[in-house]
């Protein structure tokens, strides 16, 4: 296991430089690096000034080292918009992501397993085509799209639900959070469905796949010849036999829901680190699409190891054949 | 029942839904092609447009003396002209985005594949980490580094995507790599690329049809999220996605159809790809014959 799990922290620290190698190359070798680390309108004295402290006439291997060191002491610039170090500014956004994110995949995955277990049990009623046919919406319908049909119902032609921003809310540990307040949830409910759409749809054919398969093996015969009625068939055998895939897709998805995130709050206006990535892309903030990139890569290979490792502890198999 | 492509459609003909879909692409596909004829105006000649014209209702007799069906957008733009010019562009990019990874991530599969060994471990730990990044992430990495533009954009959906190709590929190639007619081909003094190309790859085409199939219509669709978050096409000639975002704004003040009827034109094309490619793979998945 101390193997696979040392294997693993290699393989990620060789993908995060990797990354960082093509943020590298993408950012300060093609791109002007100067026009990343000052602004434009600065004068020619600390233009040099400039030059010299990060040693932008230094050979372009040194320059990567150097790169890379002020990346590893957080020392990513400051955001020319927003003029702030960027890392404290993307702190700052990043509860707001974080809550988002973990209500739409909460709700995906509480919704969307009880749904697809019940169209698995019965595929052939009519709820459950419904239910499928909610699914095959929510997985070829871009997330965008669904938020906008969200937004033109309930905010403009019904009037029920505020069309963006956080809303109320209240500060715990210095982190503002929406979902302590009442308001907080009117403007947490629409984007939260966006997002979840897409990981509801893929919980709803995960748990139906898995529970038409379960329902045809013996557990489930005996189970039945032993009397139990079918709601604990189905929550106590069928339910733990699905979990194992259900839970590294659960993982999974929550990265790349980080990512995905994006598109939800660019659209309802929810200030986190996708909308703050979307507004730096378009008004050329490069030290915040440089920050950014990297946060969000070394989030995503962090989440990816940790649900590796914790496959590898549920199933020995694993550690077999990778390590 | 004798000829293959026969069988497939008789069997794809009891699908009424699969049927209707494929209808759906193909009416979709010939609208967008000949664009030109039907459009009442020319949506990128800027000269034409008349700002009078702009965000009128469906319904609407603009200057130009014909009926805007689907109303105007912020340009003064005929939507129904635009849409038809949108498509026109979303398919181009999709198709040839899913084209340049089909067979880029075909040949690095089937090669992963016939080499074996360390190479083909290699190529493949590279193709699954990277399918561990959502594509979206990936496309939008790339939009960020490259800019924006027509080549740029394609390369930030080939790169998001050949992976999906370069796995089936690989899987398809190693069963055929096992088979009696690969040894013999091998046997004989053919070079490797020919035995790759000209034995395996065309073996294992059909599941690969259908993962681009599947691909094309989420080139389409991630093209149109970029265009929408402004990554995307600049903006003298919109695709769906820029017509969709253009309209946004004023959704709020309930001009809806600006961005509804763009997306509805979007929507109706992916679901039908999908359809139509949900079909043919349950077709070839050897698990569901009963």
């Amino acid at each position: 296991m101390l193997g696979f799990v040392i294997q693993r922290l290699l393989q990620a620290f060789i993908v995060m430089m990797v990354i960082s190698f093509l943020v590298f190359v993408g950012v300060y070798a093609i791109g002007n690096p100067i026009d990343v680390l000052i602004s434009p309108d600065a004068d020619q004295r600390i233009r040099e000034m400039v030059i010299r402290q990060y040693g932008l006439d230094l050979p372009i291997w040194q320059q990567y080292l150097g790169f890379l060191k002020r990346l590893v002491t957080g020392d990513l610039g400051r955001s020319f918009v927003f003029n702030m170090p960027v890392l404290e500014l993307i702190l700052s956004r990043l509860p707001a992501t974080l809550e988002l994110t973990l209500a739409a995949v909460l709700g995906a995955t509480l919704l969307g397993v009880p749904l697809g277990m019940y169209a698995g049990y019965k595929p052939d009623g009519f709820v459950s085509r419904l239910i499928m046919v909610i699914s095959i919406l929510g997985f070829s319908v871009p997330t965008f799209w669904v938020g906008l049909v969200l937004i033109l119902a309930f905010a403009v032609t019904l009037g029920w639900l505020p069309a963006g921003g956080r809303g109320d809310t209240v500060t715990v540990f210095g982190v503002p959070w929406s979902f302590l307040t009442l308001d907080g949830w009117r403007h947490l409910l629409l984007p939260a469905l966006n997002l979840a759409l897409f990981k509801f749809a893929m919980m709803v054919r995960l748990a139906r796949a898995g529970t038409r398969e379960v329902m045809l093996t013996d557990t489930v015969k005996f189970a039945r010849a032993a009397g139990e009625s079918e709601f604990t068939i189905l929550s106590r055998h069928v339910l733990r036999l699905i979990a194992i895939p259900l839970v590294t897709v659960f993982g999974l998805e929550f990265s790349s829901t980080l990512a995905f995130a994006v598109v939800t709050e660019t659209i309802f206006s929810w200030p986190g680190i996708g909308k703050l990535i979307i507004d730096s892309i378009s008004s050329l903030d490069r030290p915040v699409m440089v920050a950014y990139l990297m946060l969000v890569s070394f989030l995503f290979i962090m989440i990816n190891f940790l649900v590796d490792i914790a496959y590898a502890a549920l199933d020995p198999r694993m550690r077999v054949r990778r390590a | 029942m004798d000829q293959p492509l026969a069988r497939i459609w008789a069997e794809f003909r009891e699908n009424r839904v699969a049927v209707a879909a494929l209808l759906v692409v193909v009416l979709i596909g010939v609208i967008a092609l000949f664009a030109p004829l039907i459009a009442p105006q020319d949506p990128y000649d800027l000269a034409k447009l008349v700002l009078m014209d702009a965000r009128r209702p469906p319904g609407y007799v603009g200057s130009g003396g014909y009926t805007h069906i689907l109303g105007t957008d912020a340009q003064g733009r005929d939507l129904f002209s635009a849409i038809l010019y949108g498509l026109r562009i979303s398919i181009q990019i999709g198709v040839l985005a899913g084209m340049v990874a089909l067979t880029f991530g075909a040949i690095l599969g089937a090669s992963a594949a016939y080499f074996g060994g360390r190479i083909e471990a290699f190529i493949m730990r590279i193709v699954d980490l990277q399918l561990s990044f959502p594509a979206i992430l990936l496309a939008l990495m790339l939009s960020a580094l490259l800019g924006k533009g027509m080549m740029q954009l394609v390369a930030a959906l080939v790169t998001a995507q050949y992976a999906y190709f370069a796995r089936t590929a690989h899987g398809a190639a190693s069963v055929e790599r096992g088979k009696d007619y690969v040894e013999a081909a091998l046997s004989t003094p053919l070079p490797a690329r020919t035995v790759v190309f000209r034995h395996i790859l065309p073996n294992c085409l059909p599941p690969l049809i259908v993962v681009a199939t599947v691909q094309i219509a989420n080139s389409i669709a991630l093209e149109a999220t970029l265009s929408f978050l402004g990554l995307g096409l600049p903006p003298t000639e919109p695709s769906l996605g820029m017509l969709i975002s253009n309209g946004f704004q004023y959704m709020l003040s309930g001009r809806y159809w600006i961005s509804i009827y763009p997306g509805i034109a979007l929507i109706a094309l992916i679901v039908a790809i999908n359809l139509v490619g949900d079909q043919v793979r349950d077709q070839l998945n050897p698990r569901l014959k009963r």
